[in-house]
């Protein structure tokens, strides 16, 4: 063995950037996740700064047209440009999906907070609350809360608001049991010992350490709530009038699209969605692995 | 033991209890009247006076207890689902909503049973395989594909697959139970055929989505179990490679996959119910659908405390079957 030894001034530290581009190569599903959810952001930026976005609602272009240059996806039954009708659509999905992510992971870090460091019977009832309504398969709940509303008053924000009023437990738990780990690790003692309060513990010893955690479940949840959103447009519950992936679908089916030979209909949201989706499930699992280094592959 | 099942099977009661409160109170905080709806509708159609309407909404209202304080109809309401009693349908009058479950259920359950089953055979045997150490190189080519489909939501492989194998290659129907014209008679096996037939790509779209979960979460599994002393002791001893792979690899790695299967009952369950109305398959997906569509609003809810309870008393029922598969808990 050679010893190489080097002065402290001579090792370049890399920048940030090119430390996490290079994290990036080494996880390849994070990347190509990263990737694929960039083109679609890219695709519905350009679309909603350069088309005009009259045509994704029925009646403004002429219908039943295969994909042409002029209509780069074709157009519907109902007269609606197929490609502003992605453009628009996946910009909604993106709303519902952040929304309904944010509002989800943010009920489920302060009842986890909650329920773990203050114990007792706060964290018996939020505990048992989320195990009675786990094994409720939640999409049929909203099913029956979609279908109580009055169609005209289903928007996308209440789309989002019905997805969450049931998935706040997965990361409630999640959070949880994190918190309870955490704060028996010797730096909370050390904290509480050199007479830090609560909060101080909570948002500058535990908080940060969560982090990863947060942002794994952020992901997760913006995942269910484009997947549920979406099966409840194609059941005929969404937001009847706009262009929603699911809504596009659903509509394609009822007019049995494939029987008359209308094949692009549903094949483009069906294609979009297979994007989000599996870039949303790409950047899933790489941010497991980055939470998690146990996981980590040994291949 | 006995404590045990007592505390699960309170554990059950309180979940359908909490399913049947949540679909009992929904509905009623929303500002929708289903009988001033459904009749408005006979209204605009048949044209009968409004005055005359209101005094059969009342006489309905009293009929079906509407007119009962909350409270009274919230007592009536958990005293007719613990009798089995889940209403009338307006739309198919006089049937009620338990005998439209019962005839579109062996539908939803065999399709259910074929897929679930095949999924987590599949799933988890090309899991193992996967990573399992001297596994031939083309089982892991085979097994990414799948992982790969596993965030591709049922409904969307549904559509991917009417285009390319129903509509392009003209191999399968594109929905349907049977062929039209045909007259139902399940003696004759070119009926059957044609059933069959019509099952393949809704079955294989549920299929094709599930199976990458079930790898996955498998081979995280064997990865772990393959650094286990018991294992490396096995290879000592001089075992034979598929008596290790199939009694020390395999059996341990699938206990935690029982477990999962029950947590995935529900989304399975939900993806079918999707999938049948998608393709028109005479299952509960399209008793809902065709609920959801003509505001039939008792039979929306039937179908969906059902499915909640029976998916609520199965996974209760798998948490029973565990201890049969892992005998360290048995013993407890």
């Amino acid at each position: 063995m050679t010893t190489v030894s080097l002065a402290q001034a001579e090792v370049l530290q890399p920048s940030r950037l090119t430390l996490s581009l290079r994290y990036l190569r080494r996880n390849k599903g994070l990347a190509i996740g990263l990737f694929i959810l960039l083109l679609l952001v890219l695709f519905t930026v350009y679309g909603l700064a350069t088309a005009d976005l009259k045509h994704a609602y029925p009646v403004t272009v002429k219908n039943k047209q295969p994909p042409s240059l002029e209509f780069p996806l074709g157009t519907d039954f109902f007269g609606r440009d197929l490609y502003v009708a992605m453009v628009v659509g996946l910009k909604q999905t993106a709303t519902i999906g952040i929304l309904a992510g944010a509002l989800g992971t943010l009920i489920g870090v302060v009842l986890g907070f909650i329920s773990a460091y203050y114990g007792g019977w706060l964290d018996l009832i939020i505990k048992g609350i989320c195990q009675i309504l786990t094994p409720i398969p939640a999409f049929l709940i909203q099913v029956i809360i979609a279908g109580s509303l009055d169609k005209r008053d289903v928007t996308i924000y209440t789309m989002a608001f019905v997805v969450v009023l049931l998935a706040w437990m997965g990361p409630t738990l999640v959070i949880r049991a994190q918190v309870l780990t955490m704060k028996e690790r010797q730096f909370v003692s050390v904290a509480k010992l050199s007479g830090m309060g609560d909060l101080g513990i909570i948002f500058s010893e535990i908080l940060p350490n969560l982090l990863p955690f947060i942002a794994a479940s952020f992901v997760n949840q913006v995942f269910y709530a484009v997947f549920a959103s979406f099966y409840l447009a194609v059941l005929g519950l969404g937001p009847l009038r706009e262009p929603l992936l699911g809504n596009i679908i659903w509509a394609a089916q009822a007019q049995s699209a494939f029987f008359n030979n209308w094949w692009w209909w549903p094949l483009a949201p069906a294609v979009a969605l297979v994007l989000i989706l599996g870039s949303l499930a790409l950047i899933n699992m790489g941010l497991d692995e980055l939470a998690n280094p146990r996981v980590r592959k040994t291949e | 033991m006995i404590k045990l099942i007592i505390r699960r099977l309170l554990f059950l009661v309180m979940v359908i209890w909490a399913a049947s409160t949540i679909t009992f109170f929904i509905p009623r905080i929303s500002e929708r009247n289903p009988v001033r709806e459904r009749f408005a509708e006979l209204a605009r159609t048949g044209g009968f006076s409004p005055a005359a309407m209101e005094e059969i909404i009342a006489a309905y209202n009293t009929k079906f207890g509407l007119d009962k304080p909350l409270w009274g109809q919230y007592v009536d309401y958990v005293s007719s689902i613990a009798r089995f009693d889940l209403g009338v349908s307006y739309n198919k009058y006089p049937k009620t909503v338990l005998e439209l479950i019962m005839e579109s259920l062996p539908w939803t359950i065999t399709l259910l049973l074929v897929t679930t089953v095949l999924s987590f055979v599949i799933g988890n045997l090309l899991g193992a395989i996967a990573a399992w150490p001297r596994a031939p190189q083309w089982i892991r080519t085979v097994a990414t594909p799948f992982i790969l489909l596993q965030g591709v939501p049922p409904v969307v492989m549904g559509v991917l697959l009417l285009f390319f194998i129903g509509f392009r290659l003209k191999l399968a129907p594109l929905g349907g139970a049977y062929s039209t014209g045909v007259i139902p008679d399940w003696s004759s096996a070119s009926f059957v055929w044609d059933v069959v037939h019509h099952q393949l790509l809704p079955a294989l779209a549920l299929l094709l989505g599930s199976v990458g979960g079930w790898v996955l979460s498998m081979r995280g599994m064997g990865v772990t179990i393959q650094g286990e002393d018991y294992v490396n002791f096995a290879e000592h001893k001089g075992l034979g490679g598929y008596t290790i792979f199939k009694d020390y690899y395999l059996r341990n790695a699938l206990l935690p996959q029982v477990t999962g299967l029950a947590l995935a009952l529900g989304g399975v369950v939900t993806s079918a119910i999707v999938i049948e109305s998608q393709f028109g398959l005479p299952g509960l997906g399209r008793v809902l659908d065709a609920a959801i569509r003509s505001n039939d609003f008792l039979v929306i809810y039937g179908v969906v405390l059902f499915v909640t309870i029976a998916v609520a008393t199965l996974m209760v029922i798998m948490e029973f079957i565990y201890p049969l598969l892992d005998p360290r808990i048995r013993n407890e």
